[in-house]
């Protein structure tokens, strides 16, 4: 099953949209609760790194029996160093996006202990690419 | 504890999402920043914090969370309280301060 969702950056009245919905379907599939809740957590937090960082983005999901695979890019301003972005406590966010109790630096820390693959691709003036993969059985 | 028990005993003023008040309190997580609450709140727990806006509504609904209660007489803002209405999940308040409710919230559900 494939799903994509579009999301808009700078507007965090939708944010969280897509991962709502994608968590009711993953409901419907009667996919494991821990598995859903990890997914959930991940997909958020890096549908939110859209919103917060870059001007658009997609999300495609590609879901069988063996895995989730959820592929978000953006067109943005990209990270110059993915390393020091996956640190905890290290953000670039805005005051206005702080203020919220966003960019806190433990978005990407978080995609990473609940997947079980996370690839991140980035250039600079350009966009970022986010793979995330779980697998269905162990 | 359902929600209901606890706005009852502790005084807390209902916002919104009445629906939600029949659910069971598992527990409570008192943070005002969203993505600790995303990575490490627990279905069905409480959420204390001061954050106001729609988002707050967003991380309950996607963990599953029992209640929000906002301290310090903070109060929701409009397309909070629509979201906590169509999602059936509270919107609590309280004029006292994070740790002085936590305290007596962890008290009452470890009685």
């Amino acid at each position: 099953m494939h799903f994509e969702y579009l999301i808009e950056g700078g507007n965090f009245s939708k944010a969280g949209t897509a991962s709502s919905l994608f968590k009711k379907v993953l409901k419907q599939l009667n996919v494991d609760p821990i598995l859903i809740k990890r997914t959930v957590v991940a997909l958020y937090e890096a549908e939110v790194n859209i919103v917060a960082h870059a001007y658009n983005g997609v999300i495609k999901i590609d879901l069988d029996t063996e895995r989730i695979y959820i592929n978000l890019t953006d067109e943005g301003p990209g990270i110059p160093d993915i390393e020091l972005a996956m640190q905890k406590g290290y953000s670039t966010a805005s005051p206005e996006v702080r203020e919220m109790g966003f960019g806190a630096g433990m978005g990407l820390p978080n995609i990473q202990s609940n997947a079980d693959n996370l690839r991140i691709r980035s250039e600079v003036g350009k966009g970022t690419t986010v793979e995330i993969e779980f697998f269905l059985k162990n | 504890m359902k929600v209901s028990e606890l706005v009852e005993k502790l005084g807390l003023k209902v916002f919104s999402g009445k629906e939600g008040l029949d659910r069971e309190i598992e527990g409570g997580y008192t943070s005002d920043l969203l993505s600790d609450v995303m990575g490490h709140a627990d279905a069905g727990q409480l959420w204390i914090t001061l954050q106001t806006h729609k988002n707050v509504m967003a991380i309950a609904s996607l963990k599953d969370l029992s209640a929000i209660i906002l301290v310090k007489d903070f109060e929701p803002e409009t397309d909070c309280i629509a979201q906590s209405e169509e999602e059936g999940i509270a919107i609590l308040g309280t004029n006292e301060e994070a740790f002085e409710i936590s305290g007596k919230i962890y008290n009452l559900l470890n009685q």
